[in-house]
């Protein structure tokens, strides 16, 4: 284990070499949570997967034409540029066959991403045999290694980071449009092939410089998980680009340091892992998008609406017993409740308990059921609330009067104030308003079991 | 995809580029000679088309007929493989400000983080060019779009929480923002709630009173009488074109829709209905 000072250390950037690879990493995640982010609005992740894949023949070639020029064959430009060239040639040929044949896109992409991936295992170990030259190393672009990183390495990556992040601000407005709908943007007269040439430029260049720190076959997930995560926080673009450009940085910076810590550990899994941890927990918890609020805001409703229907159901029997008279607040039994809906008697007895806890029940004999004051002044209002929405309907749609009870029970619980007050005012213009409103169609009676 | 834009621009100015003498040259829309084919297999044959000006116009034609590629071959989003189309004389590349065009709603995801103004901001990005900012003044304009269509009101509501009715109002505020002369809409109805519908044809009667033109792909032949002043009735090839009256009659459907007699017993209801 290291020790705490080692972690400080590292995190605190102490150290030349790592402040270096830490700080580059960071950079490059915040470009590829920019980047991705438009990768992902336009669909076309598989394709940054193909295209990163589709670097690896060009590593190779370019370190042999170095190599025979009499080079070491390990400067990292040359490198890159022979990855950009060959990462072209991927979505080239992606681009060529899906307009030469009638193949579909995955196809098309599966495609490229196999077939340049095999030719580039296979032209690395060619390679390695050159005489003159040890390809040692090489491999790393697969997998990802920091540690090798030089300050020609650092600055090479912070300024293609940073161009990339710019354009990808600057262009905003126009990636926007074109990811949301390409065919107004073409009608609008935006060259939509020269954008969608761009971003995929942007991602060739993220792809390329991050390929030493985190090896071709994990870049896409640097590009595709903040992006995925951001989304589950926000619902508008520019909070969702931040948040992306965050996670992404955070994941490179926290990932970095963790791989100087423990050598043996790749750099680019670490990182993969920590955004892979950072999208769980946004999977998860994210107030917006997230799993668990999602769930605790529908089981709220749905309390929300059984009490109600309680509420309702039992003001309903009162006003039968009361037949026509004003309705008094008298214990009924629990029988008439049950036969009033649905429930099963677990679910009634769950719901009673609910509205127990309330204060909407008062202690009655068994078998019997008594509103407490504020339960029957809930009652009342629940009621009158649920008859002005269907009288509502009623007047203003075509709705069946036969269909407007299961309409209004689901609507009703979304209705606020405001609108309650409207419909009150438009019910008391027409003479309709009542402190409950008799219910617009015949109540159905209690079944006799 | 990509390449469409660039094929249909090559489209080569060919001894036709000049609008023919027949036709007036403040004609909305001049088609002549048009034949577009996917993949070898025509979709649309030799049409030849007046759209006259401040008319609701009404397209119809039975699925697969090319009632959406006719109008994404006036907007030179699929490529032409014969002939053209004229906006106000001119081809379209030289008279995009004049058009607006109203895609099918389903053309998009809706489930994009942005909110319905965004959407209908788009209006005016080809009025604000490259990397200018949407300003307050197109902010203010985009408003008062989507109070034309009646949902001011979810001006901030991100659009994957919007009714499908909803939804097709915000494609139209983001039309009305092009302050256009000519409208161009694919199916503007489809599935949407009465409340919307009404919206539309409310909205649509007012284009036309302040002299716009607009061409609306329609499926519903109920409503084409009450709803547009002319009609084209298409079936890869124009069947007939000319006021409703005129045009929409019985003869003209069989020739459109063939064989299809449930869909000519729902046409002569209408017609039966119908005050003319």
């Amino acid at each position: 284990m290291p020790e705490w000072n080692d972690i400080l250390e590292v995190l605190l950037l102490q150290n030349y070499n790592t402040r270096l690879v830490v700080l580059s990493t960071t950079l490059l995640g915040i470009a590829a949570g920019l980047v991705g982010s438009f990768l992902l609005l336009r669909k076309r992740s598989l394709m940054g997967d193909a295209l990163s894949h589709a670097t690896l023949p060009g590593v190779a070639i370019a370190f042999a034409v170095m190599v025979s020029f009499g080079g070491t064959g390990k400067s990292l430009p040359g490198l890159l540029l022979g990855a950009t060239l060959s990462g072209i040639a991927g979505i080239a040929t992606m681009l060529l066959i899906r307009h030469t044949t009638r193949l579909r896109d995955d196809v098309a992409m599966g495609f490229v991403l196999s077939v340049f991936f095999g030719v580039g295992v296979a032209s690395l170990r060619m390679v390695q045999n050159m005489p003159g030259a040890s390809s040692a190393g090489l491999e790393s672009f697969i997998y990802g290694k920091t540690a090798s990183m030089v300050h020609t390495d650092f600055v090479i990556i912070a300024i293609v980071a940073a161009i990339s992040s710019l354009i990808s601000i600057l262009f905003l407005k126009e990636f926007l449009l074109l990811c949301f709908d390409d065919g107004f943007a073409a009608s609008q007269g935006w060259p939509t092939l020269f954008l969608d040439v761009l971003l995929l430029t942007l991602v060739t260049a993220v792809t390329v410089i991050g390929l030493q720190s985190v090896g071709l076959i994990l870049v896409i997930a640097f590009l595709i998980t903040p992006p995925t995560a951001a989304r589950f926080w926000t619902q508008d673009l520019m909070p969702m680009l931040l948040i992306s450009a965050f996670i992404g940085g955070v994941s490179g910076w926290i990932g970095a340091s963790l791989s100087a810590l423990t050598p043996q550990l790749p750099a680019g899994a670490v990182i993969v892992i920590v955004a892979a941890m950072l999208f769980l927990i946004s999977m998860l918890f994210a107030p917006v998008r997230g799993v668990i609020p999602r769930m605790l805001r529908h089981s709220q409703l749905r309390r929300k609406v059984d009490r109600q229907h309680l509420l309702r159901a039992a003001y309903e029997i009162l006003e039968v017993q009361a037949g026509g008279k004003a309705v008094v607040n008298v214990p009924f039994p629990l029988a008439a409740l049950l036969e009033k809906r649905s429930w099963t008697p677990l679910q009634l007895r769950r719901i009673l308990k609910i509205a127990k806890r309330e204060d909407h029940l008062e202690p009655a004999t068994p078998g019997m059921i008594r509103l407490s004051e504020s339960g029957f002044g809930e009652a009342s209002r629940a009621t009158r609330n649920h008859r002005l929405w269907e009288t509502y309907l009623i007047q203003y749609a075509d709705i069946a009067p036969s269909h407007v009870d299961r309409d209004a029970d689901m609507v009703e619980h979304i209705l606020g104030a405001k609108l309650v007050r409207e419909l009150e005012d438009y019910l008391s213009s027409h003479d309709l308003a009542l402190p409950v409103p008799p219910s617009p169609h015949a109540l159905t009676p209690a079944k006799t079991s | 995809m990509l390449t469409e834009t660039l094929e249909s621009q090559s489209t080569f100015p060919t001894r036709n580029s000049e609008p023919r003498p027949e036709h007036p040259p403040e004609v909305p829309l001049a088609i002549h000679d048009l034949t577009v084919a996917y993949h070898r297999k025509p979709v649309l044959w030799d049409i030849e088309l007046n759209i006259p000006e401040g008319k609701l116009v009404g397209i119809v034609g039975p699925n697969g007929a090319g009632k959406s590629t006719l109008l994404k071959a006036c907007l030179d989003l699929v490529p032409r493989t014969s002939g053209w189309a004229h906006i106000y004389g001119k081809p379209y590349r030289k008279n995009r400000q004049r058009v607006a065009y109203v895609p099918q709603r389903e053309s998009v995801d809706w489930d994009f983080p942005v909110n319905a103004l965004d959407v209908v901001a788009m209006g005016a990005y080809r009025r604000l060019g490259w990397f200018r900012r949407v300003n307050k003044a197109e902010t203010a304009r985009a408003m008062a779009a989507l109070e034309q269509v009646g949902i001011a009101h979810l001006a901030k509501r991100q659009i994957s929480q919007l009714s499908g009715g909803q939804q097709q109002r915000v494609f139209l505020a983001r039309a009305l923002m092009q302050d256009a002369d000519l409208y161009l809409m694919d199916e503007p109805f489809a599935a949407v709630d009465a409340a919307t519908e009404e919206a539309i044809v409310a909205l649509l009667r007012r284009l036309s009173d302040q002299g716009k033109t607009c061409l609306v792909v329609h499926h519903d032949l109920a409503t084409v009488t009450t709803y547009f002043d002319w009609i084209v009735l298409i079936n890869m090839r124009v069947v007939a074109a000319g006021p409703v009256n005129e045009t929409f009659t019985r003869d003209n459907l069989q020739k459109t829709y063939g064989g299809k007699l449930s869909l000519l017993e729902k046409a002569a209801e209408a017609l039966r209905s119908s005050p003319h």
